[in-house]
């Protein structure tokens, strides 16, 4: 089982995301933004970090990378994608994931462990948890507030597309408590926490984080890729 | 005019008269000067001496007092790098090597508090890589003003969210620091950043230029105009109250964190595929200092083509070229056949790279301009030829009474319910209250290593997945003590950092040190400075660990006013295996709490002085390195043989404190019993002690351990509940005393 790590100019959790996959029993395989290759990988992860120094608006510029000229029709496809954190942000700006994600409600950067509640266990990176499930697991971001229309939000919220949600309140602002979501397919889920850093308890606050790789693996098992 | 002077022009006009000291040289260093070129320089060569010769940069008051640092044989057994290189390098086996700097950006700070401490970590994390290592983890010793104090609420926010900025976006964990305030820092905060790097031993790189017709090669951002005269007339002198902050802005650099993050994946390329032959950041003093120092360490000799820098301003002349200290640059010496490679790897980071001269075998460095020749110096001169001064120096003459001032006379609390209130009202003093504010911004968890940060004692990183290896750093300083005694003030910040590195069950190993004193010019001040140089070298040999650099900031005060004399020492520590790491917090029901070491009454420069009575006097504690090896030693051992569940060091505001921090962290009460004066044994600050938590069932091995070092061990209580209960005296819930520790700082920060 191969699961591709983008690293764009300024990735940052890149190494992280690589680890995870490897602890979920697959094999992480890098991808280059300036390459249009996917490498046949079987899923892709979008790391955290400052792609292009989060210049213009963060994920802006990395939208129009080579990768995702490649990434954005095979994950129409149904290709499993996540995006964590800047990946989030990448895939809402590369219209993968509906809204966006502006500054913190109080303008700094936050950094905290924080519980989180699986909403739908039923997407390629989330069927290895139970529905309602809670999670400890880091935030780390200065543009997390997650904010789309109302009718945006309610339709999320009618289709089931409300991947996580924030249990003590949205630290950032996101709205409606909403720290991730999936597309209608359920291939596509991007989310601000890091689960990437919750896989081992040396480094992190749980190992709650680990469920979203080993749900990839479990999905792509399912469909014999 | 300084685009026409040349060493031609220079040589016919010897007695035009030159603004050297606007550039902050004296009348004696530009007599030197002359005297070395047998000529009046032009403007692009006063330009490179000014900032070279600058304080910053020289290290001309200090330089003196730094030879007592130089290590011992026996402390160097571990040094692959020492003083003199951009930073130390410390060998911590199975092939691994660790570099460490603590560097200070005090002066930028005050003018321009987010940039100034965002481009300290810029600047820092250059120096590691210049060294050939991966930069792993960053730390910053803060201090402020008062807390309550209005320039503390633009100075603070604005220098925590620079390091924020900078370093979350290179994606390197903060893993610890120092938060302190005391109004002598208004108007001189101090911001001292640390960086670690690992490499391999083969991967140690050099700062030299050798072999004539290497290509000298300049990379990163382009230069601009920022920055010009950071190091000398920003860093090196003092801010005098009329001319004020704006006056100086210009001098502060402007930081990219994208940049630097693309450039250091791009040098540690370089490095994989050996493309370098030597490299040197730019810091302060930019090309001139780059320049002069690769040719200094090497054959002595090279051409630079000046209207090769690619720049962002094409107004700039040739003095503001070498003296920019544009952010995000380094200089490399390359061999020509290696030149499309290393254009490739650049390429492939968007890092632009120019070819802006070569290496010579003449022991000159020769610049030109537009055709003609502005700089032809011999460049060790500039790198190591600087003036050294011996400075005035004097013991000050209110110390003795300052000493004798003992804080004895005021009233000590005494009924329980006094005791528990002088608890919460250290707690929720600024200095020692809860510190998420500040951290809360920073990233600690990137790169997936970081075992401990802040608020545990020292940070601790993973080097090794497989084996274990680990790091341990943290830095520590108290200006009270200092003040009180600069002599075993220092060697009180060295035994602190050396403990916070052992409670993580670590092995102290090497030092650093940022040097924060007031200007070198008041014979008080030098003498401040000499004690603490002597304090830390006579610690340093006592407890067997050598100092491998450092850095000293100068004329931080305002007027007359200097800063507390404030010598910041980081420790590194060796950790065998890090999943054997010791946290701070009490995490085990029932455990036994033991205090390691010996409390004596020690009140002078005390927190409880300092937040019960506003005093500052008498003399600081005792200092027991003999007993801090023990402690270091039994803490070592009791964490590789798992006997221990916590350990915390006790400093500020003493064991009662301490006991504080170990429940909030862990989120547990405990039940102890005290035996001596009550007051002195909740309060006191006497150094070479640790409170911990055994591991239930262990408690006779590790008595055994104890007795075994001759380490005293006093049985306290246990692990229990959700109070923090003082047998017969006090019981405050977790939920007050959390209560009254993480209030001070949202209250007063927003």
């Amino acid at each position: 089982m191969r699961i591709g790590v983008v690293t764009f100019p300024g990735s940052l959790d890149d190494s992280d995301a690589a680890r995870a996959v490897r602890f979920a029993g697959a094999d992480p395989v890098p991808l280059w933004h300036a390459d249009h290759d996917l490498q046949g990988v079987d899923a892709v992860i979008l790391p955290g970090g400052f792609s292009y120094g989060d210049y213009l608006r963060c994920g802006a510029i990395a939208r129009f990378s080579p990768v995702m000229t490649s990434l954005v029709p095979a994950a129409a496809k149904g290709l499993p994608v996540l995006g964590i954190c800047n990946g989030f942000q990448i895939l809402c700006e590369a219209h993968l994931l509906p809204g966006a994600l502006t500054r913190n409600s109080a303008l700094r950067f936050i950094h905290k462990p924080v519980r989180l509640a699986v909403e739908n266990p039923e997407t390629a990176w989330t069927r290895a948890y139970a529905k309602n499930q809670e999670l400890l697991i880091p935030l780390k971001n200065g543009e997390g507030n997650f904010v789309a229309r109302e009718e945006t939000l309610d339709e999320l919220e009618r289709n089931g597309q409300v991947v996580v949600r924030y249990l003590d309140g949205a630290p950032n602002g996101s709205s409606r408590d909403i720290a991730g979501i999936r597309n209608e397919a359920g291939n596509v889920v991007g989310l601000m926490p890091h689960p990437e850093h919750a896989i081992d308890p040396l480094t992190g606050p749980s190992a709650d984080g680990l469920g979203f790789f080993t749900s990839a693996v479990k999905a792509l098992a399912g469909t014999g890729a | 005019m300084s685009d026409k002077d040349t060493i031609e022009v220079a040589a016919a006009t010897g007695d035009q008269a030159q603004p050297h000291k606007e550039l902050g040289l004296t009348d004696d260093e530009y007599g030197k000067v002359r005297e070395i070129l047998g000529r009046r320089p032009t403007a692009a060569e006063l330009a490179l001496y000014s900032v070279m010769w600058s304080e910053h940069c020289s290290y001309k008051s200090s330089k003196v007092h730094l030879r007592n640092l130089a290590p011992s044989a026996v402390q160097s057994e571990k040094l692959l790098a020492g003083i003199g290189a951009n930073a130390g390098v410390v060998d911590i086996g199975q092939g691994y090597a660790v570099t460490f700097k603590i560097e200070s950006h005090n002066h930028p700070s005050f003018v321009e508090p987010h940039q100034g401490a965002a481009t300290g970590i810029g600047g820092i994390v250059r120096d590691i890589l210049a060294m050939g290592a991966r930069p792993v983890a960053v730390m910053d010793a803060l201090r402020f003003g008062a807390a309550d104090a209005h320039d503390t609420a633009r100075v603070l926010p604005g220098v925590v969210s620079g390091i924020s900025f900078y370093g979350n976006c290179l994606g390197l964990p903060n893993i610890g620091g120092e938060l302190a305030f005391d109004p002598c820092y208004i108007g001189n905060p101090l911001v001292n950043a640390l960086c670690v790097g690992i490499l391999k031993h083969d991967d140690l790189q050099e700062a030299s230029a050798r072999g004539k017709g290497n290509k000298v090669v300049i990379f990163g951002s382009r230069t601009g105009g920022d920055g010009v005269g950071g190091a000398s007339v920003l860093a090196s002198a003092t801010f005098d109250d009329a001319s004020g902050k704006s006056a100086k802005r210009p001098a502060v650099q402007v930081g990219d964190p994208f940049m630097e993050k693309i450039l250091i994946e791009a040098c540690l390329e370089l490095f994989e595929q050996g493309l370098v032959e030597g490299i040197q950041d730019l810091g302060a003093a930019g090309v001139a200092c780059a320049t002069t120092e690769l040719a200094a360490g090497g054959d002595g000799g090279m051409h630079v083509t000046l209207d090769d820098v690619p720049l962002r301003d094409s107004t700039l002349n040739p003095a503001e070229i070498l003296m920019s200290e544009s952010q995000e640059r380094m200089m490399a010496v390359v061999r020509p056949d290696n030149m499309a490679a290393f254009t490739k790897v650049c390429e492939k980071w968007d890092v632009e790279a120019t070819v802006i001269g070569e290496v010579t075998d003449d022991e000159t460095l020769t610049m030109t301009w537009r055709g003609a020749t502005v700089v032809k110096i011999p460049p060790r001169t500039a790198a190591d030829g600087g003036p050294v001064y011996s400075r005035p120096m004097s013991r000050p003459a209110a110390l003795d009474a300052l000493q004798a001032d003992s804080p004895a006379k005021f009233p000590r609390a005494s009924s329980g319910a006094d005791l528990k209130d002088t608890l919460l009202k250290l707690i929720s003093a600024p200095e020692l209250a809860d510190k998420s504010w500040v951290t809360q911004q920073y990233d600690h968890t990137v790169r997936g290593n970081t075992v401990l940060a802040m608020p545990e004692d020292g940070g601790l990183i993973r080097v090794d997945e497989e084996t274990g290896l680990g790091i341990a750093l943290a830095t520590d300083g108290n200006g009270r003590y200092c003040k009180l005694d600069p002599y075993n003030g220092a060697r009180l910040a060295l035994s602190e950092a050396y403990r916070n590195v052992a409670v993580t069950g670590a092995t102290p190993t090497a030092v650093t040190n940022c040097l924060n004193f007031g200007s070198p010019e008041d014979p008080e001040v030098m003498w401040q400075l000499a004690e603490a140089v002597r304090g830390l070298a006579d610690g340093c040999e006592e407890l067997g660990i050598p100092v491998t650099g450092g850095n000293v900031s100068l004329y931080n005060q305002t007027g007359s006013n200097a800063i507390h004399p404030t010598p910041v020492i980081g420790v590194l520590g060796v950790h065998p295996d890090v999943r054997q790491r010791v946290g701070a917090g009490f995490g085990t029901d029932g455990a036994r709490v033991i205090l390691l070491g010996e409390t004596r009454e020690e009140f002078g420069g005390s927190a409880w002085a300092r937040v019960l009575h506003g005093h500052l006097g008498g003399q600081p504690p005792a200092v027991q390195l003999d007993s801090e090896r023990i402690l270091a030693a039994v803490l070592a051992a009791g964490a590789s043989s798992g006997l221990l569940a916590s350990a915390h060091d006790v400093s500020d505001g003493g064991l009662a404190v301490a006991l504080a921090e170990s429940c909030l962290r862990g989120g547990r009460g405990c039940d102890v019993s005290l035996t001596g004066d009550v007051f002195t044994d909740l309060f006191s600050e006497s150094a070479a002690r640790a409170v911990v938590s055994v591991v239930p069932g262990r408690e006779e091995e590790f008595a055994s351990l104890c007795t075994a070092h001759g380490l005293p061990a006093a049985v306290l209580g246990t692990v229990t509940g959700d109070s923090l209960a003082v047998r017969d005296v006090f019981s405050v819930t977790l939920s007050d005393l959390r209560s009254a520790w993480e209030a001070p700082l949202p209250a007063l920060f927003g």
